[in-house]
């Protein structure tokens, strides 16, 4: 499998996303933030939110349905059975919030390649229903030769 | 709400009446500690993490997988290492909301085992996070929150993730 940097700067089609109080509460939950703004209603209006807001990483649960389209894409070459996280990155225009109907699509940012491997990056912008950009996930992945040191 | 979360922070804890841990960013000084805290993983955890996330790689619930790959056995994700050190940040500030950018890269593995004995939700890691104003911007009213993420084992510490940075918008 040959990594093909010609895919550089492609975008991928978007995603649907809506946000659901179930989905803040289960995630905030799941990282053990314990703050009230993501399970009660009335301490998240106490802060001016209109519904539950989500833990700063939560826009992860978005992305990485719009980066399974660079994750599905033959063209691209990248052997996700080999894949290492290295960087994430969120900017934040606004809280993510109960419901919400947000899109999210992926864009192949960067292949860097290093030896037989690469740092690839994707950038994934997701946007409320009007358009507006709410949230941009920056997210860098190694790619590792495999065991018999392919070129 | 979490019995796991030992959490000590420099200013009185916040409530949703009062969002007691930011001050004027005058009043805020680069290197200035904002507190730590102690998060614990237990093997649950990363089954919740892996159900809240969707994220079900099975190098984070599965010892034979996680060795055949390498690995020295079940990992945490590293979304979840960064997900919860955040909370230290959010809760400072006072409103998750604050938190406008956070970045890491992720350094080293935080290995998971399974409890020798009793309930698989019996904690078997522990991180300390520790928070310091890492840079005051009072022109865009905000704080870049420095944290540490160490591994605790024992005497032994080892940072798993670096740059951890997160960037909150002041009063």
């Amino acid at each position: 499998m040959t990594i093909n940097t010609a895919r550089e700067g492609h975008t991928y089609p978007g995603i649907d996303y809506q946000v659901s109080r179930e989905a803040i509460m289960e995630f905030a939950s799941a990282v053990k933030a314990g703050h009230p703004a993501h399970v009660d209603p009335e301490a998240a209006a106490g802060l001016g939110h209109p519904d539950l807001i989500a833990p700063p990483t939560f826009a992860v649960v978005i992305a990485q349905r719009a980066e399974a389209a660079v994750i599905n894409d033959p063209g691209a070459g990248i052997d996700f059975s080999r894949v290492v996280h290295a960087e994430e990155r969120f900017t934040h225009h606004a809280p993510i919030t109960a419901g919400e109907n947000l899109t999210a699509a992926t864009t192949l940012e960067r292949i860097r390649l290093m030896g037989a491997g690469a740092m690839v990056t994707t950038v994934t912008e997701i946007n409320d229903g009007a358009g507006t950009p709410r949230a941009t996930v920056t997210s860098t992945l190694l790619v590792r030769a495999d065991a018999e040191g392919e070129q | 709400m979490d019995q796991e979360l030992q959490t000590h922070t420099a200013a009185p804890p916040h409530s949703a009446e009062k969002r007691a841990g930011i001050s004027e960013a005058a009043q805020l000084q680069k290197g200035q500690t904002i507190g730590s805290r102690t998060i614990e993983f237990s093997r649950a955890d990363l089954i919740r993490y892996a159900a809240a996330s969707g994220d079900h790689n099975p190098i984070h619930w599965n010892e034979r997988f996680a060795t055949e790959v390498g690995l020295e056995g079940v990992i945490a994700h590293g979304m979840l290492t960064m997900g919860a050190a955040v909370g230290l940040a959010a809760d400072w500030a006072g409103d998750p909301g604050r938190v406008v950018d956070y970045q890491t890269r992720f350094t080293k593995p935080v290995p998971v085992p399974d409890a020798a004995e009793g309930s698989p939700e019996t904690p078997t890691t522990a991180l300390e996070v520790i928070g310091t104003v890492g840079k005051v911007d009072a022109e865009a009213n905000t704080a870049r929150i420095d944290l540490t993420v160490e591994l605790v084992d024992g005497e032994e510490r080892t940072k798993v993730l670096t740059k951890v940075q997160a960037v909150v918008v002041l009063d």
